[in-house]
């Protein structure tokens, strides 16, 4: 199998704007796939108990600690001075649309499976970061490479 | 009926060629290749996803094992195909293409996965969880539940890797095409990442395999 040679245009992947203005963004990315790990091993440590009296310690407080993560990382984007935010905002809300859907077709299943009042108050609270955690990291993924003026 | 949704305010008609069609004038020369007039979130295809997410509420409602495990199996079936034809097939041929093919190849490929990709792993999750209570292999008395539990961690890693890189990746990438002067080798980078994690997961969703076949066996 023979590969394609790539003759690159010129100017064509060189480095621009917004390739230099990444080192400036705070790590919004690695915060959001540790509240988003934080929330699935949640999610697994009461789904592994179940028929039996669940010990809702540890995932209590990995939803706190995942909560916790995701107001700083909110706080943290609000803070970015050189941003596309209306490019982060059209995503975000086609996003939180889509995943306010999702969200709720699993709340549906815990509802109709008559699920504990606790777990479901912890499988809910899972749910609601879930849902705002993964269009957080896909907004936030399409505005970091658009100029700021982008809209 | 037009395909329009999230539209990033470019006007791409201006820039953009028919695929087959005579090149613009000063195409092959200097500056990026043409980009294809594409949308980002295919809406012809939205109904589609809407039946297969209300057949899901309806298998779910109802508990009809026949319906849960239909869309468990052929859901599970289809993601672990596409991710592995996509990191083991895909991914080397596009390699080898050269750069205006893979501009296009992505700008038709890469809106439909948008909405391939969460339809699939919606179905799996939704009715393979239910089809487990249903059937009691999620009970905490079942006897092979260390192995349960193992397949939601080995799901619960494949989740992070699919909604933490695979997915902005693919957002991203679509995007960037949107734009006047795409970034060619920001392209190239992310959808890298999109082939390698799609491989990856893929290559996990065996040993998931493994073991819900071994549990379908006792």
């Amino acid at each position: 199998m023979s590969a394609t040679v790539d003759v690159l245009p010129p100017g064509f992947g060189e480095p621009d704007a917004e390739d230099l203005r990444q080192a400036d963004y705070p790590p919004v990315m690695p915060l959001a796939v540790a509240t988003l790990i934080l929330i699935v091993s949640g999610g697994v440590v009461v789904a592994a108990q179940y028929g039996r009296p669940p010990h809702l310690e540890v995932p209590t407080i990995l939803l706190g600690l995942a909560t916790l993560l995701l107001i700083v990382n909110a706080v943290l984007v609000l803070r970015i001075r050189e941003f596309a935010r209306p490019v982060f905002f059209r995503v975000l809300g086609w996003a939180l649309l889509a995943y306010a859907a999702i969200a709720g077709i699993l709340e549906y299943v815990f509802l109709y499976d008559h699920t504990p009042a606790k777990v479901l108050a912890l499988f809910s609270g899972m749910l609601v970061l879930f849902a705002l955690d993964v269009p957080l990291m896909l907004a936030y993924s399409v505005a970091r490479w658009q100029p700021p003026d982008a809209t | 009926m037009t395909d329009t949704a999230i539209d990033p305010g470019v006007d791409t008609a201006a820039r953009s060629v028919e695929p087959g069609a005579a090149p613009p004038p000063g195409a092959g020369g200097p500056g990026p290749p043409p980009v294809p007039n594409f949308n980002i979130v295919p809406v012809r295809a939205l109904p589609v996803v809407a039946v297969v997410l209300i057949g899901l509420i309806v298998a779910i409602s109802t508990n009809n094992l026949w319906a849960l495990t239909f869309f468990h199996v052929a859901g599970g079936g289809l993601w672990t195909s596409l991710d592995l034809f996509l990191g083991l097939v895909l991914g080397p041929i596009m390699g080898s293409l050269s750069i205006p093919a893979r501009i296009e190849f992505t700008t038709k490929f890469m809106p439909k996965m948008l909405l391939i990709m969460p339809t699939l792993v919606a179905m799996t999750l939704g009715a393979g969880f239910q089809l487990a209570r249903h059937v009691g292999n999620l009970e905490a008395s079942y006897p092979h539940h260390g192995w349960l539990v193992a397949s939601m961690v080995i799901v619960a890693v494949m989740s992070v890797i699919a909604l933490g890189l695979l997915e902005p990746a693919n957002l991203a990438v679509l995007f960037e095409l949107k734009k006047p002067q795409p970034n060619g080798a920001r392209i190239q980078r992310l959808m890298k990442v999109f082939i390698y994690t799609a491989g990856i997961t893929g290559l996990m969703q065996i040993a998931t395999i493994v073991i819900m076949t071994f549990l379908a066996s006792r």
